[in-house]
């Protein structure tokens, strides 16, 4: 049995990204191979520089660069707002709105009964830590609207105090969305949070 | 092989990028387990969580293969439990539990009848944790650990019954117990459905029907401690039951 070529070993790692099979990387590895100057160089240098510097901040649990992102870093951010997320993505998905001026902080999960997932598992203890190093007036929960993700939301209203402002995202009708597609607890939670028109 | 049922959801884990194996209590075909292609899509994540009630049809080449559903929303659930912590935790403790303790493709209707009923009070608060106990005293009664509270098992009356006897499960009256009083569990009234089923008379309740989860079935079961999801109910139920609701 032979080793594999290298564009083969590349292939087979590229089909395990995320939305990509073994026939949408194999045209992906082609193309980059294909644009060696442009894409190919670039593309090995970055992935080399993202693998010696990419790290956890160690005080969100956000992916960057450094020990301390620049997020955490930036004393224009601590304003006394936190904003929990599940786990990095939803972090980046709330820094693309430009939004949320506050810092953040990644549980890296959410408690579930049937998974086993218990709040040891999670950065509730960090949160606490946090609240006091910063100062910190309200705790913002952006966690999904999942029985997971709102099951890990009380508990960690529960676990912070009455001191704290603790406040949810609202949970309704989505932008675009039309009555007649949506599910009825969508429609519920919407009729529920209604505001004055 | 193909079947159509009906079921709740008790929970699922991530297949693949898109895929879910959804674990469900169906009315006629017991625990089963199924693939949902595109079961963890933002589309359709809303039909698959916990409590949600489904139109199933299962398929599968061979009998003993996981099989996929396809999967139809009846109700879902997620509106009325996402404000109630108590909801939201009694939900998480009731699909633990079946998941725990129920074996797969097992037939059973009563289960599933009696968590249906219990699912359908789920945001109802002022009456959810006495539905809960009076549904874990059906689930220990369908596994064979049930509690006969019908008469003293020493006496045969049915008056004055004050213990349980931790090895039977039978209801023992306050002279039957005599000197081995100390030696039973305290029958809470709510239990004989007396009382007015405060949080408080739920919560020594669940102190007995937890005692039978963890001494009898567990160790029947051989698969570990009875979930962490049942104890962080019950802590749900005392705090409100010393402090009163939220």
């Amino acid at each position: 049995m032979t080793a594999p070529s290298p564009i083969e070993h590349l292939i087979a790692l590229m089909a395990r990204l995320p939305g990509l099979g073994p026939r949408s990387a194999r045209r992906a590895v082609l193309h980059i191979v294909r644009k060696r100057a442009a894409l190919l160089a670039p593309l090995a240098e970055a992935l080399q520089a993202v693998a010696q510097t990419a790290r956890e901040c160690l005080n969100c649990g956000n992916i960057d660069t450094a020990d301390i992102c620049p997020i955490c870093a930036s004393a224009a951010r601590a304003n006394g707002q936190i904003c929990v997320v599940e786990d990095v993505a939803d972090l980046w998905a709330m820094e693309r709105t430009g939004a949320f001026k506050g810092r953040y902080h990644v549980l890296g999960g959410t408690l579930s009964a049937l998974g086993g997932i218990g709040p040891e598992d999670l950065k509730i203890p960090r949160l606490k830590d946090r609240l006091q190093t910063e100062q910190v007036g309200e705790i913002i929960l952006a966690l999904p609207a999942t029985v997971d993700g709102q099951t890990t939301a009380h508990f960690i209203a529960d676990e912070m105090g009455a001191d704290i402002t603790i406040s949810t995202l609202a949970q309704g009708v989505p932008i675009g969305g039309e009555l007649d597609y949506l599910d009825e607890g969508t429609i519920g939670a919407a009729l529920a949070a209604r505001r004055a028109f | 092989m193909e079947w159509r049922d009906q079921g709740i959801v008790l929970g699922g884990r991530s297949h693949g990028e898109n895929a879910i194996i959804l674990d469900v209590l169906t009315q006629t075909h017991g625990r089963h387990l199924g693939l949902v292609r595109g079961g963890a899509s933002p589309k359709r994540a809303a039909l698959v969580q916990p409590g949600a009630q489904l139109s199933l049809i299962w398929r599968a080449r061979l009998e003993d293969h996981l099989g996929s559903f396809t999967i139809d929303p009846l109700r879902t659930r997620g509106a009325q439990v996402f404000t109630s912590k108590l909801s939201l935790s009694g939900l998480n403790a009731a699909c633990a539990l079946l998941a725990f303790a129920l074996p797969e493709r097992e037939p059973q209707p009563q289960i599933f009848d009696h968590t249906e009923r219990l699912f359908d009070l789920l945001g109802q608060d002022d009456v959810w944790p006495l539905a809960y106990m009076r549904w874990e005293m059906h689930l220990l009664q369908a596994l064979g650990f049930g509690l006969d509270l019908r008469a003293c098992a020493v006496c045969g009356g049915a008056n004055d019954l004050s213990y349980i006897s931790p090895k039977s499960g039978r209801a023992v009256s306050r002279a039957g117990a005599g000197e081995w009083a100390d030696r039973l569990l305290p029958l809470p009234p709510v239990m004989l459905g007396q009382g007015d089923g405060d949080d408080k008379a739920v919560t020594d309740a669940l102190g007995v029907t937890g005692y039978f989860l963890h001494e009898k079935l567990a160790p029947a079961l051989a698969q570990g401690p009875i979930p962490e999801a049942r104890a962080r109910f019950l802590d749900v139920v005392s705090v409100r039951a010393a402090h009163g609701p939220d």
